[in-house]
């Protein structure tokens, strides 16, 4: 392609291993990629955590390490090649024409520097010695990310933004000094699914308006749908393929980029009930040097010989020139559907089961938090009434601070409430601490933890964790458990042997399921998962998904599945709850809460969802006005961001609960008839 | 349904567990090689062909200088000062030990106490530590030592004393934080008793940082050792003691510098050997 602003020829990448042994190896984490972007062109890279997606973008920056090489080929930017610019150019180029904007908005932020300061600082070093003007660019920029009261946000510090209108001002430092080629590494992955929407929207309208090329680097496949023109996947630091967004995600040709798109739940509704389709393996570091293929040993298409025998080729696809794929079985592959197996929970469990008695119930349920210092108390939950059914899955879904970890550790008794009622098989534990539950009691309630690296003590052995539970669990001697927990590895799909492994020996995915595992381990009725795959790659999210599924179904588990990722939740649950800000605010079966009418929240969550099976939406979404949280006192907690809110009203009293369907409930002031009945979506 | 998606393949090696631990950046293998060198002295020292440390040589007075007959010279008694340092090495490794063990004993069973338990126990224990760090150490070891008698016990006792607080703090924090690991909770969920958390769940994990905190500490206790010896309050003469070397011949230092230099020498190698060490380990639980 002539006249790309960005051209990356042959690209390759090396990263020196720091060893203090005597063999230095190296690990090749860019191999031989090329790609262009064109003047006011977004291109995304997609790809799992290790496949150099990151590397790329530090190469382009000339940021690697010490240790990183740029063994071979030119990266060139505007028709001059980087790798010849002297150390000075370079700086200008760097915050000028190129900038940059990384994952985590809190630490690319100066803590002790007000936001205009740090603004300001851009113009100052690339544009102008004047410092009104500035001043008057960097106010410019904040109103043009559409921060509320640029003028004050110019004087606040960076902690007293919320995470979304921190990332916003660090896109407005990025785009003050208006570069030709904006590099985003993964700038939404720690923001709340609706902050995400809104800020995605906002940088593809501004690069829209000042056509700025965009390069965008993401695991997320939806974010990337909404905002790039092109998306090249990446696998072991190679270019698997790449082409229009459109052609790749209605036509992937290699079978990794299938995978990628098979392996994430989508809110369609035709694939409910179904196993979601994993990706097989891991990146070995074999796989990696492999002359052929590098995903042949996890590719289910791969032909001994063939796929691994000689390098690969990108090739054009037939009928689509633009968009080229490195596999030789590209042509032959069948055409592409997302289909899975009928999932086990779909089939044993009927639409409408008799009403029985819930097996976990909370009534007005609250949490009060005293604060330090007599400056009275932080509410983090209030008023909370939900059912969970005998062997069924309540999905429990919010943004951050909604207050959904405090209900987990409520149940589980790490955390006492301070009002209202839990009642677990008719008797109240909301107020018993763990200290204080007998063991039946614990045996019964279990949960899984969040943090893969953290849930497994690294001093103890997975054997350990798993004996050590069943032991004090069941009493039960040591080579009696030394045998269950084998048997237990073998439930959660890992090798027996793994009992004698460190927790460091293992994959988050692996550490996640012996997590599962311990929590199996006592034989309990309730599972309290909270967020067990968020902090997992995306193609491990849909093993243990299902692997949670099927257990599920096997040991007649009930299930609390605490997630913000509402395509999972919809996959998951048959009864969802909405938190927000510590209130409950939408409750019901599945089917009726993910269908009208519905909670103007829940209509913004679903609104927001990206998802790759329709690219090219956007949403129109409302962001949270402040950082600083308000109180939870009386009135919606949701009136500050309502596009329906009516004034007077909904920030003052309490709202009725509504409910259109039976056992389905709505807090909300309009009328039911009122409540919203599309997702809207704007193109 | 057969996947095992997130599993890696048996080929991946996996290091062995031993070998990785005992490997030190260069830095760290220096101070090994210094603090090895020191301690085979130490423990050599009785069968090494030297004279005994407390014999005077009454000849060698007439020239005290480094000679064939004395590699290091002699000191004002005529005793033969590579003996004593080599002699002297076996106290300070005897001493700073011994002091540095009870020290991180006393100070992690209390850091872990307070980190876990917090409240009133914790604020007690917090700001017990924080008066006795600020108190100048010197002053406190001359009140103590002027007051009780300067015995190797007592040393031990008053490096114990000063020392704790700072270790105390260390394993303190770093409770704080790992309480707050999700494991902890896994183990409160089973039924574990408090002691076991905080010895078998707690402890193996505080264990990096204190480690090269001992190394450190090793280091300062050497330092103060030598001080005490220095201002008369160390180990009784006629015990072969570094800062006591220094102390009995810092007066004749513009006339027979070497008396006094290579006890310091001796002094400066071995704290070196620990900071060293310190750094490496260091570097190696940062890796």
């Amino acid at each position: 392609m002539s006249g790309a602003l960005l051209s990356c020829a042959g690209l390759t990448v090396d990263y020196a291993l720091e060893t203090a042994g005597l063999e230095s190896m190296g690990q090749r984490a860019v191999d031989d990629l090329s790609f262009d972007i064109a003047p006011g062109e977004a291109l995304g890279l997609v790809g799992e955590s290790g496949c150099g997606k990151t590397t790329v973008a530090l190469a382009i920056m000339r940021y690697l390490g010490r240790n990183g090489r740029i063994s071979a080929g030119t990266i060139s930017f505007e028709g001059r090649d980087l790798g010849q610019l002297a150390p000075r150019e370079l700086r200008q180029l760097r915050g000028g024409r190129i900038a940059m904007v990384y994952q985590d908005p809190h630490s690319s932020l100066n803590p002790v520097m007000t936001i205009g300061q740090q603004l300001m600082e851009v113009p100052l070093l690339h544009r102008t010695r004047r410092r009104a003007a500035a001043r008057e660019l960097a106010v410019r920029a904040l109103s043009e990310v559409e921060l509320p009261d640029p003028e004050g946000m110019m004087a606040r510090y960076p902690h007293q933004l919320s995470g979304g209108q921190q990332q916003r001002a660090v896109i407005a430092m990025a785009l003050i000094a208006e570069p030709a080629l904006l590099i985003m590494d993964e700038p939404t992955t720690g923001l709340d699914v609706t902050v995400e929407a809104s800020v995605l929207a906002l940088v593809d309208r501004l690069r829209r308006r000042h056509g700025t090329s965009v390069l965008f680097i993401s695991h997320n496949l939806g974010a990337v749908g909404r905002l790039c023109d092109r998306v090249g996947v990446l696998y072991a630091g190679r270019l698997v393929e790449l082409g229009p967004l459109s052609q790749v995600f209605a036509n992937p040709r290699h079978p990794y980029t299938r995978g990628l798109l098979a392996c994430v739940p989508s809110l369609a509704d035709e694939r409910r009930g179904r196993l979601l389709t994993p990706i097989a393996g891991t990146l070995t570091e074999r796989a990696r040097q492999a002359i052929g293929c590098a995903f042949a040993d996890r590719c289910a298409h791969a032909v001994e010989g063939l796929c691994t025998s000689q390098p690969i080729a990108l090739e054009a696809i037939e009928g689509e020139p633009e968009h080229v794929t490195r596999c030789v079985l590209a042509e032959r592959l069948p055409a592409f559907a997302v289909e899975g197996e009928k999932g086990p929970a779909s089939e044993a469990r009927p639409a409408a089961e008799p009403v029985t008695e819930p097996l976990l119930a909370a009534r007005g349920l609250g949490k009060r938090y005293a604060l330090g210092g007599g400056r009275g108390a932080l509410e983090a939950l209030r008023g909370i009434d939900l059912d969970l059914e005998r062997g069924g899955t309540l999905a429990i879904v919010g943004e951050s601070g909604s207050g959904k970890s405090t209900f987990a550790r409520i149940v589980i008794g790490l955390t006492e409430a301070s009002e209202g009622e839990l009642s677990f098989k008719g008797k109240d534990i909301a107020h018993l601490a763990i200290g204080r539950r007998r063991r039946d009691l614990r045996q019964r309630l279990q949960m899984i933890f969040q943090n893969p690296d953290s849930t497994l003590n690294p001093s103890h052995s997975v054997g350990y964790a798993l004996e050590r539970t069943i032991g004090r669990l069941h009493g039960i001697g040591r080579t009696q458990s030394r045998a269950d927990a084998r048997r237990l590895l073998q439930l959660v799909q890992l090798p027996a042997d793994y009992a004698e492994r460190l927790p460091e020996e293992l994959s988050g995915g692996q550490r996640q399921r012996v997590a599962i595992a311990r929590a199996l381990a006592a034989a309990p009725d309730i599972v309290v998962a909270d967020e067990p795959v968020s902090a997992l790659d995306v193609s491990v999210h849909a093993a243990i998904a299902n692997l949670l599924k099927e257990l599920q179904a096997r040991h007649a588990l009930s299930l609390v599945f605490i997630s913000h990722d509402i395509a999972l939740v919809r996959y998951m649950a048959d009864h969802v709850a909405l938190f927000y800000r510590g209130r409950l605010v939408e409750f019901g079966p599945a089917e009726a809460v993910f269908a009208p009418p519905y909670h103007p929240y829940t209509q913004m969550l679903l609104a927001s969802v990206p998802d790759p099976s329709t690219p090219g939406q956007r949403a129109a979404v409302r962001e949270a006005g402040t950082a600083v949280s308000q109180e939870i006192g009386r009135g919606c907690p949701f009136a500050a961001r309502c596009p329906w809110r009516i004034d007077r009203l909904c920030d003052r009293v309490d709202p009725p609960v509504l409910e259109p369907s039976d056992s389905h409930r709505i807090a909300c002031h309009l009328d039911l008839i009122d409540l919203p009945r599309t997702i809207e979506r704007t193109a | 349904m057969t996947d095992i998606s997130d599993i890696a393949p048996m080929s991946t090696p996996v290091p062995a567990r031993g070998t990785r631990r005992l490997r030190l950046s260069g830095a760290g293998r220096i101070g090994v090689g210094i603090v090895l060198f020191w301690a085979a002295a130490a423990l050599l020292a009785p069968i090494l062909p030297l004279p005994a440390p407390n014999a005077s040589d009454l000849l060698a007075l007439a020239d005290p200088r480094p000679s064939m007959a004395h590699w290091l010279g002699v000191d004002l008694s005529g005793r033969d000062i590579l003996s004593r340092i080599i002699w002297g090495a076996r106290t300070v490794l005897t001493v700073a030990p011994i002091a540095v063990a009870g020290a991180t004993v006393v100070g992690a069973l209390l850091g872990l106490l307070a980190g876990y338990r917090g409240g009133l126990l914790d604020t007690v224990l917090s700001r017990t530590s924080d008066v006795i760090l600020s108190f100048p150490v010197i002053i406190l070891y001359m009140i103590i030592l002027t007051r009780f008698g300067a015995s190797a016990l007592n040393i031990v006792l008053v490096i114990t004393v000063t020392k704790a607080p700072i270790i105390y703090r260390l394993v303190r924090a770093t409770t704080l934080e790992l309480s707050q690991r999700e494991y902890v909770a896994a183990a409160q969920m089973r039924g574990e008793s408090s002691l076991y958390i905080m010895l078998v769940e707690i402890l193996p994990n505080a264990r990096g940082p204190v480690v090269v905190d001992v190394c450190l500490r090793l280091g300062y206790t050497t330092i103060a050792i030598g001080v005490l010896g220095f201002l008369g309050i160390g180990l009784p003469p006629p015990t072969p003691d570094w800062g006591g070397m220094v102390r009995e011949t810092y007066g004749m230092i513009s006339l027979y510098p070497h008396m006094a230099i290579f006890p310091c020498v001796a002094i400066s190698t071995l704290v070196i050997g620990f900071n060293l060490l310190a750094v490496g380990l260091r570097r190696r639980a940062r890796a």
